[in-house]
């Protein structure tokens, strides 16, 4: 095999460009890819964000059929998947305001509280999560835990620890600022470890020595 | 270091984005401070057993008729 030759100041382009391209060529197959490469993913994001299936599946289905039709604003400062998740968490947040039975559907709404923002909670969780519940109870729990959360913060939180996007692109998928998200992602984080804490913590409720 | 802030690290440090001498202060405050040693411990597990089990995700049938769905509406000739 050829060694690889690295090529300072040559950036390395990502796999999508090519496929993106041939899609506004009218390659059909080449999108099929990407939304077989993505679907997944926006389904999990519009599902966490409006904790609803059938409008996650709604909105999977117009998240890339609005994408199909603005390829040629898609300008590659940004990964595909970046791009595909923004439009993904809008159309979800759309989708809420639409409802009107959720109490809060911004990404702004409720991320002032304080709740969580100071851990109360210092109980070990021993044995781990996975050792203390069967795997259908666990979901169960870590569905109606993250359901708690407002929008905005389970919104950062699926998209930086469960979908594991860089603090970087998941300001760029909310229109955030860095910093911003970062003060978020604490919150989200806290609030949640606090939440499951109820669940997780050894059940003598003691404190490990 | 306080435990206020270490909180205030907390990110960064999460994210591996700390400069060398506050590294260390972490660390020399996480060996002090057994809440700061939960809290990271059971936060670190609060991220992993979200990313290890993921809780929604599409079934193979709904998939399908989603993917057929979406290149059906691609390869419609617009009117």
């Amino acid at each position: 095999m050829p060694p690889v030759v690295e090529q300072p100041g040559v950036e390395e382009v990502h796999p999508d460009v090519a496929l993106v391209d041939a899609a506004r060529h009218g390659d059909t197959a080449a999108f099929e890819k990407l939304v077989r490469q993505y679907d997944r993913q926006i389904f999990r994001v519009a599902q966490h964000i409006t904790q609803n299936r059938e409008d996650a599946e709604d909105i999977t289905q117009d998240v890339f059929m609005k994408a199909y039709g603005k390829l040629d604003q898609f300008q590659g400062n940004s990964k595909f998947s970046t791009w595909l998740t923004r439009i993904a968490v809008n159309e979800s947040l759309m989708r809420l305001r639409k409802r009107k039975t959720s109490r809060t559907v911004s990404m702004d709404q409720d991320v002032q509280t304080e709740e969580g923002s100071i851990p109360r909670d210092f109980a070990d969780w021993t044995p781990d999560p996975e050792q203390q519940y069967g795997t259908s109870e666990l979901g169960e729990i870590l569905q109606k835990t993250i359901a708690g959360l407002s929008p905005g913060f389970r919104t950062v939180f699926t998209l930086r620890d469960i979908e594991n996007l860089s603090t970087e692109e998941t300001a760029t998928a909310l229109g955030l600022s860095v910093p911003a998200v970062k003060s978020r992602l604490l919150r989200a984080r806290l609030q949640l470890r606090e939440r499951l804490s109820r669940y997780m913590k050894r059940k003598d409720g003691s404190i490990k020595p | 270091m306080t435990c206020t802030e270490f909180l205030a690290q907390m990110t960064d440090y999460f994210d591996g984005d700390v400069e060398p001498q506050l590294l260390e202060e972490i660390q020399s405050h996480l060996c002090e401070c057994h809440h700061c040693e939960i809290l990271v411990d059971t936060t670190r597990k609060t991220i992993r057993v979200y990313r290890d089990h993921q809780v929604y995700d599409l079934t193979d049938e709904v998939r399908e008729r989603t993917v057929a769905r979406i290149m059906a509406a691609c390869t419609t000739p617009r009117a």
